[in-house]
């Protein structure tokens, strides 16, 4: 077995290449570190691509009566108040300059009529805030941000690199071991700070919109290295995703059906909405939709699939096809559905964790010295419940913030630290494990019973004795996870048994945050729902639940929350003109 | 869940760089199966080294593209039952083969950075005001962006595919690329002596297979190689222009 | 003509159980090239014939394409074959249009012949697309120019003609060298390079709403631009048959004579 490895020093070392990453690595080489960006996929691939509707900031283009206040109002309403309210409060703040800032990158947005960045209405968000391009949104995010980075100085870009472990010493960051698919070559970075940027963990389900990538490496990581995780049981379901064909399972159907008319209804034709939101209807808050959907199919009256119909039929042809290009698109090469014919067939998909690694709302600093995170892979801005267009500019705004705490805290000490040898060796021996096992159990076979027992266990509505059956499987999980093998040959040439094997370690540490704290939030709040604990329980309203790793293994502790300032108390409830479009854009 | 009567006969391409040959799998179908699918479901069950590069199988990303039947697709938008009987997938034929079907498409990347970044003129850097630009102004280069680079259009292009030029012409994606910061309404540089140069833009000769394949369907010939072979016979090849260019320049000094 | 992905694209649902052996193409694919390589010979040995050995192009009203406008040069007893005078230009036109490029690189040169297969293996780093000889194809601009002057005459051929000899007169000939002119003006004013000309050398569309106004009338022509192309070729060729015809009395005369 050839444990050799490659040594790489650099100042600020970025893990992964979405949004945040990508951000942050640029604010951190601006500052005047060397920086080193390690993608699991090749760059401008990030799931960040995926996203669709647009990034919410309180620009004011179409409704000149929005604010900072507003947007920050409307983000903690809609988290249910469990947000970092300064994170909230610095999102709000920033989003718009960072939106701007994009722009002067390169960045296209569809425009307004005088001009000005155009704005478009979402879920739960007072005022049409955000800003757009068509559906494709968070692939002009990443191409304009990839090209940025691409040109500064000091970057280096190592595209299917996976980080296996991270090491910390006498509580400070020293590095990290990775290895490349390409060649299965191992590599040990040395970095004064790491900023972790590695998204969430949405593949740890069967049904879900996330990309291949999405298997909470960094939480992960995070944890094993000391940091602390929190809010792991909000995981939010958006409600529309796509039912059938089995294929297809899961990808997701944007919110702008909705936006632009789309209807709900159950297999008997029934408005359902109207029993659960009369007021919103369709727009409602996600957490709201989803679980109405899932109503409905717990009762009886789902489709024969198991979904609901969402109709934007009664719609135009042309109009549908020049508001949702690529959701016709979609639907019509994949499910052969001719939407501006026909309702889709929808139910909900997991889509995004509100939880993740607890930092430090101005810098993203964890408890570990140097190591930062930003994006879906921290916890706290989005509280219980993230609204639609939120996540794009979280990304650009805590990524440039840690980026530049992560380059001030490279610059402030000296040389990189090492890992400690041993440690070094126990890790490269558990990395290539796998490899030493061909007659292990299939890394696939794993991955799949646990994407089973997920979506079994801790679906939308949760209760005790399934999340306590759920926690004992990932147990039993865990335990046959640790003679896997790679399913087969055992080559280190981009062996994908080998590489999934890798993820399956990080999901189970996933999984097992999310049982733990869905059976420690004793209440229903957000993307939260408990059967045996139906309703908001106020006492627990300011608690966030944090993991961390305790000499017996995984521990939970509720934490209560910094009180909210009277100042911001006041801006979430002050009532906000209510928004009437006065002319078609 | 519907399995049909007979399983699909997929064969892939299995192999490194030096060796490969076909290897039959028998795949139960689903409906609304696409090819990367089967791949995967072969993978999980048959051949668990099998390489194949995916992210988001929902025609997003780019990832995915191999050739299937012997044309560049993405596998995630290749419903099978598109096709009868056998379904054979390669890897792209343009890039050096890692293994299966995952190539090596870095040179992509290094192309990217010899393309000077957007740059605005200094007085719109320094405008404290948000810029104005009109939706007819910018929609030409969203066409453009649109691109998720899959690079199916570099493995296409016969002058990088059959004769190996990489060392003269960028291909069709960074023609592209190239088309999107020169048409930029706010970009102020001038690529065109990049474009005749390095760039190779006089080395596509207008075939258009790239256009054919692309997934999401931009116009790389018409909208973005023609126009910039234009610009650049603006600057190069009009004698007419060339000519009062020198007359203004004289007038001028 | 194009092998086009439409061609395979489903026009909707209760198409998706058709079998689509090529993805792009369901004609095999070597037919395209076939095809042009025929057509185009076909034409050239035709045009070749017509203006090497041929004198004139008009009867009664009607004027053949390969001869407008009329210019009777002779050198001592020698007549200059008045086609001379105008061929070169469609033939510059052509032969540096973006489509014919493609049809002539494709079908002549097999480069490439089809999409995604193999090529005849020229020695290595031979390919050198358009950058030595074929830079020229970058004048296509001035072929331009040129073939403007000549549709100027062309529907001047098509108004004097329904005006024979100071009255309206319509027959088969008319229709033909109207139709024929509407196809020719389809195909020039839908070239790339007025396209480029007309507004897309510009940035900001915003700035001059005319030449954008302009630009995009270009574009509603130049989207088929290689349909244009062989419609106005056969269009010609129609046109000159049936004037020839006439001038040879394998087709009784109409009623101005």
């Amino acid at each position: 077995m050839d444990t050799a490895y490659e040594t790489v020093e650099t100042d600020v070392l970025v893990i992964g290449a979405g949004g945040a990453g990508l951000r942050g690595a640029i604010a951190a080489a601006e500052s005047g570190c060397r920086v080193t960006v390690i993608c699991k996929s090749l760059l401008g691939k990030a799931h960040t691509v995926m996203a669709e509707g647009g990034m919410a900031a309180a620009l004011g283009n179409v409704a000149g009566q929005d604010s900072w206040e507003a947007h920050f109002a409307d983000t903690m309403k809609g988290g249910k108040l469990l947000n970092n309210w300064r994170m909230a409060e610095i999102h709000a703040q920033e989003a718009p300059d960072r939106v701007l800032e994009l722009e002067r990158w390169g960045a296209v947005f569809d425009r307004t009529h005088s001009g000005l960045i155009h704005q478009r209405p979402f879920g739960a968000h007072t005022y049409p805030r955000l800003a757009h391009i068509g559906d494709r949104t968070g692939l002009e995010l990443i191409r304009t941000l990839q090209d940025r980075l691409v040109h500064r100085q000091n970057v280096d870009v190592h595209m299917e690199v996976t980080v296996a472990r991270l090491f910390a010493s006498a509580g400070r960051i020293v590095g990290a071991l990775a290895y490349r698919r390409a060649d299965g070559g191992l590599l040990l970075y040395r970095a004064r700070a790491v900023l972790l940027a590695t998204g969430g963990a949405g593949r740890i389900y069967r049904v879900t919109s996330n990309s291949w990538e999405c298997t909470g490496d960094g939480t992960a990581l995070a944890y094993e290295v000391g940091a602390e995780l929190q809010d792991c049981e909000m995981v939010q379901f958006h409600p529309t995703g796509m039912v059938w064909p089995a294929g297809v399972r899961g990808i997701l159907v944007t919110e702008g059906v909705r936006g632009e008319g789309g209807v709900l209804r159950n297999k008997d034709g029934e408005r359902f909405m109207e029993r659960y939101d009369p007021e919103r209807m369709e727009l409602s808050s996600r957490d709201v939709v989803a679980r109405a959907i899932n109503s409905e199919v717990v009762a009886g009256r789902g489709t024969d699939h198991g979904g609901a119909y969402l109709d934007i039929s009664h719609k135009s042809p042309d109009y549908i096809r020049r508001k949702l290009p690529s959701m016709y698109e979609q639907f019509l090469k994949l499910a052969r559905v001719d939407i501006t014919k026909g309702p889709m067939e929808v139910a909900p998909t997991i889509h995004y964790y509100m939880g993740g690694v607890r930092v430090d709302p101005e810098t993203g600093a964890t408890r570990v010295g140097g190591l930062f995170a930003a994006g879906e892979v921290t916890s706290g801005l989005h509280g219980a419940n993230r609204l639609g267009g939120n996540s794009l500019t979280d990304l650009l705004v805590f990524g440039k913030r840690v980026g530049e705490a992560a380059a001030a805290h490279a610059l402030q000490h000296g040389k990189a630290g090492a890992p400690r040898s041993p440690e070094v060796a126990e890790a490269i021996a558990c990395l290539l494990g796998p490899l030493q096992r061909p007659e292990g159990e299939s890394p696939y076979r794993l991955q799949a019973e646990l994407q089973d027992l997920c979506s079994k266990y801790a679906p939308i509505i949760r209760d005790k004795p399934g999340l306590e059956e759920g926690l004992s499987r990932v147990a039993d999980l865990a335990e046959r996870s640790r003679t896997v093998g790679t399913g087969g040959p055992t080559g280190r040439v981009f062996n994908p048994g080998w590489h999934t094997a890798q993820d399956l370690r990080n999901m189970l540490v996933n999984a097992e945050a999310l049982f733990r704290s869905a059976l420690a939030r004793k209440e229903s709040r957000g993307a939260h729902t408990r059967s045996d604990y139906p309703n908001p329980d106020p006492s627990l309203a300011t608690l966030n639940y944090v993991v961390s790793e305790g000499t017996e293994g995984m521990t939970v502790q509720g934490i209560g929350a910094e009180p909210i300032p009277d100042g911001l108390v006041s801006i979430i409830n002050r009532s906000y003109e209510k928004y009437t479009p006065e002319e078609t854009e | 869940m519907t399995v049909s009567i007979s399983p699909l006969k997929l064969s892939v391409f299995r192999g490194e760089a030096d060796r490969g040959e076909m290897v039959a799998y028998s795949v139960p179908v689903r409906e609304g199966m696409v090819v990367l699918d089967a791949v995967l479901w072969a993978q999980a069950n048959l051949a668990p080294d099998l390489a194949v590069r995916w992210n988001c199988k929902a025609a997003k990303c780019g990832s995915c593209a191999a050739e299937v039947n012997g044309f560049p697709r993405l596998l995630c938008k290749s419903p099978v039952d598109d096709y009868a009987g056998e379904i054979s997938v390669r890897p792209m034929a343009a890039f050096p083969l890692i293994r299966d079907l995952v190539t090596d498409v870095s040179w992509n990347y290094e192309v990217n950075k010899r393309i000077p970044e957007f740059t605005p003129p200094e007085a719109d850097q320094h405008d404290p005001e948000p810029w104005r630009m009109q939706q007819v102004d910018v929609d030409r280069v969203i066409e453009f962006r649109k691109c998720i680079e899959c690079f199916l259009c570099q493995d296409v292009c016969h002058v990088l595919r059959n004769h190996g030029r990489t060392d003269a012409y960028f291909g069709p994606r960074f023609m592209v690329r190239m088309a999107s910061l020169e048409m930029h309404p706010k970009d102020g540089l001038d690529r065109r002596p990049l474009l005749k140069g390095d760039a190779g833009v006089g080395f596509c000769n207008i075939t258009k297979c790239c256009q054919e394949v692309c997934p999401e369907h931009i116009h790389i010939t018409d909208n973005a190689i023609i126009p910039l072979k234009e610009r650049t016979a603006d600057a190069y090849f009009d004698p007419i222009r060339a000519l009062t260019r020198r007359l203004g320049r004289r007038s001028a000094g | 003509m194009s092998v086009s992905n439409e061609a395979a694209s489903p026009a909707g649902p209760s198409h998706f159980r058709a079998i689509v052996r090529n993805p792009y193409s369901v004609l095999p694919n070597w037919v395209y090239p076939a095809f042009v390589a025929v057509a185009l010979s076909a034409f050239a040995v035709y045009s070749i014939w017509v203006v090497f050995l041929n004198n004139g192009g008009r009867y009664g009203p009607y004027l053949s394409p390969f001869y407008s406008p009329e210019i009777t040069l002779r050198l001592g007893d020698f007549l200059i074959p008045p086609a001379l005078w105008v061929a070169w230009a469609p033939l510059a036109f052509r032969g540096t249009c973006y489509y014919y490029r493609k049809a002539y690189f494709r079908s002549f040169f097999w480069h490439p012949r089809s999409c995604a297969v193999p090529e005849p293996r020229n020695r290595p780093g031979s390919y050198r697309g358009e950058t030595g000889f074929w830079a020229l194809n970058n004048l296509h601009r001035y072929a331009l120019y040129a073939i403007t002057v000549q549709m100027a005459f062309l529907w001047y051929d098509v108004a004097a003609q329904f005006l024979y000899r100071g009255s309206f007169h319509v027959g088969l000939g008319s229709l033909l060298m109207l139709v024929n002119v509407v196809c020719l003006s389809g195909y020039t004013f839908g070239c790339h390079a007025l396209r480029h000309l007309a507004g897309g050398s510009q940035d900001c569309f915003s700035c001059n709403r005319a030449r954008f106004a302009l630009w995009k009338g270009v574009t509603v022509l130049n989207v088929r631009h290689d349909r244009w192309a062989w419609v106005s070729l056969f269009t010609v060729v129609l046109t000159d048959v049936y004037i020839r015809l006439l001038m040879l009395g394998v087709l009784p005369h109409g009623t101005w004579a």
